[in-house]
């Protein structure tokens, strides 16, 4: 490697430029070699471990939902894997299901964060201990989490903590994970309680990011809170909203540890089934891990849609 | 961090000082306290407490808000009936091996990928990256496949430790937040170390590796939260009921254990992360919002 710089002559102002590309011409063929070997040679077991568990996965996923197994021979079927999973009956349910999932959690897992941590942003007092409540459910095991929703707060009966709740402020009761229609409502608010303690801290440290003379120019020119919040927060943290809208469609599509906990898979009606608990079914319960594969490549191709959009979206505005 | 440092935010701080502004102020942080402490706490305690409950109780309405004859056996029984010491050690043990692996390989790839720089470096950099775009259920078929049957090796690994410890290795998250930190680290420092003739594992080790303590924390906590909290990759993989790990353990128990002995399996599954994260809470929090996510 080059050296550019004397030892003991003090720190450089500001970043140094990088010494090894561009070292001078004496450097000898055989010593970058070895300088090179050097660096693949600390690269080497996370490439491995990314080879083999990622990107290798990656491909396979494609080839085997092309493929069928049978007894140990592996033939080529073309589309017969795609066409018998859009066959199933639950493929469309599921995809339903899915969106919709998506959609509420877009509604109450997004927007909510972002107004707790402009709320959050604005208290001088008990700052650390509101942050630490926000973040604790994010900490616990899901399968935790999801008991406790589902044998206390949507339990049906009058003794749910929910419902007991509803009862004592005279609204009519529910029947939670028994009832389709308040299936997906009562799924996104347990995964919002769970998750929504990484949307709020990152959101706060983008908040703290706003310079605070733009909100004394907005308040000079007469601007309340609210169009404070529409014309400096919102445009001062674009960037990181429209990130974290793009993460949120990706986590919520794949949708599915609620449904196994909270709803036993299906749930009322297959008012739970998602696409990959339809996965998990075809792959590890109906023995077909060709149409599961061909499923997961559905999913991809629609999140890469989405990710299309989303690039787009973003790119206009700058 | 700078929240107490007198910045302006949404709200100058002149209107809350003022006789209505404080007022309002104060009143707000009030309701925001309760309410906060009521729906984020509130839960837990229902949980920790519904554990100690007899049936009878938990099915009586209106609910108890103190059990109140405290069932303890409910606890003991979680305790002996699903074996949880078994299933926290294994817990346990894959988390300690996450740490490990990861802070192994991550940390070296990312200090050649921000250091050494050899070639093809970025394209290496950018298809680890280009992972962080494929959603988990997309690749559980192929990587379950491909985990039952190493390419190349012919080597089954289900049941085996080292298919949960090596495919977290491949977390493109840890390297760009590993070699962020490392890119942060003066170029002459390591120009000098060279001089001094130390070898780029002796740098590493000697310079790089102490100066990323903080970053090397949060990698570990997120490591073991990783390992703690997942779910079906664990379920798939540790087929055995020796091996499970303990969420996966509670829900294969779920359907023929009394509902109060779930409840209490589920609080202790949840001590070892929620204690973790208030001794480190402050690392956490400073590695969650430094990850590279300003806007």
């Amino acid at each position: 490697m080059a050296i550019t710089t004397v030892p003991g002559a003090g720190r450089a102002p500001g970043r140094p430029a990088p010494s090894s590309p561009a070292g001078p011409p004496r450097t000898s063929l055989g010593r970058k070699v070895r300088d090179n070997l050097t660096g693949h040679t600390f690269l080497i077991g996370a490439v491995l471990c990314f080879a083999v568990f990622s990107w290798y996965p990656m491909v396979r996923g494609v080839v085997m939902s092309f493929q069928r197994t049978r007894r140990g021979e592996t033939t080529w079927v073309g589309w017969d894997n795609y066409l018998r999973i859009l066959d199933d009956p639950s493929f469309w349910t599921a995809w339903k299901n899915t969106f919709y999932f998506t959609a509420l959690a877009l509604v109450l897992g997004y927007a909510v964060p972002f107004f707790v941590a402009i709320l959050l942003n604005e208290f001088r007092h008990a700052q650390g201990y509101l942050r630490i409540l926000v973040y604790l459910p994010v900490m616990l095991p899901p399968a935790s989490a999801l008991f406790l929703f589902k044998f206390y707060a949507y339990d049906p009966s009058d003794a749910g903590l929910f419902n007991a709740i509803l009862k004592s402020l005279g609204l009519p009761t529910s029947q939670w994970m028994q009832s389709p229609e308040m299936t997906m409502p009562a799924m996104v608010i347990a995964s919002t309680w769970m998750n929504m303690g990484g949307a709020v801290l990152i959101y706060l440290a983008s908040l703290q990011n706003i310079p605070g003379e733009l909100y004394e120019a907005a308040e000079l020119d007469g601007a309340g809170v609210w169009r404070r919040i529409r014309h400096v927060t919102i445009p001062q943290t674009r960037l990181i909203l429209a990130l974290l809208a793009m993460l949120q469609i990706v986590a919520t599509m794949q949708l599915f540890i609620e449904p196994l906990i909270l709803a036993n898979g299906a749930g009322a009606e297959d008012s739970a089934t998602s696409v990959a608990y339809l996965i998990y079914q075809h792959g590890f319960f109906q023995n077909d891990l060709n149409g599961a594969a061909a499923l997961g490549v559905i999913m991809l191709v629609v999140l890469a849609g989405f990710s299309a959009v989303y690039l787009r979206l973003t790119a206009k505005q700058d | 961090m700078a929240h107490d440092s007198g910045t302006r935010t949404l709200i100058s701080q002149a209107q809350l000082r003022r006789g209505r502004g404080r007022a309002t102020y104060w009143m707000l942080l009030a309701v925001v306290i309760i309410g906060f402490t009521l729906v984020f706490l509130g839960p837990l305690y229902w949980m920790v407490t519904g554990a100690l409950k007899s049936g009878q109780e938990i099915a009586q309405t209106p609910p108890s808000l103190f059990p109140q004859d405290p069932q303890w056996q409910n606890y003991a029984d979680a305790w002996n009936n699903l074996d949880l010491a078994k299933l926290l050690f294994n817990t346990f043990y894959y988390a300690a091996g996450a740490v490990l692996f990861q802070l192994v390989f991550d940390t070296a790839a990312a200090y050649s990928l921000s250091k050494l720089r050899p070639v093809f470096g970025n394209v290496i950099l950018g298809m680890m990256l280009a992972t962080l775009m494929i959603p988990a259920m997309v690749l559980i078929v192929p990587q379950y496949v491909t985990v039952i049957d190493l390419p190349i090796l012919h080597i089954n690994l289900l049941d085996s430790p080292f298919a949960i410890w090596l495919p977290l290795v491949a977390n493109a998250f840890n390297i760009f937040l590993l070699k962020r930190f490392f890119d942060s680290i003066p170029e002459d420092l390591m120009a000098a170390a060279l001089m001094d003739g130390a070898t780029p594992l002796r740098t590493l080790w000697s310079i790089v590796l102490p100066m990323s303590r903080p970053i090397l924390g949060v990698v570990s906590i997120f490591a073991v939260t990783a390992v703690w909290k997942d779910f079906l990759w664990p379920k798939l993989v540790m087929p055995s009921p020796e091996t499970r790990t303990v969420s996966v353990g509670i829900y294969a128990f779920a359907g023929g254990t009394p509902m109060n002995v779930v409840i209490a399996a589920s609080v202790i599954a949840a001590i070892p992360t929620v204690v973790i994260f208030l001794i480190f809470q402050r690392n956490i929090m400073s590695g969650l919002t430094t990850g590279g996510l300003k806007g």
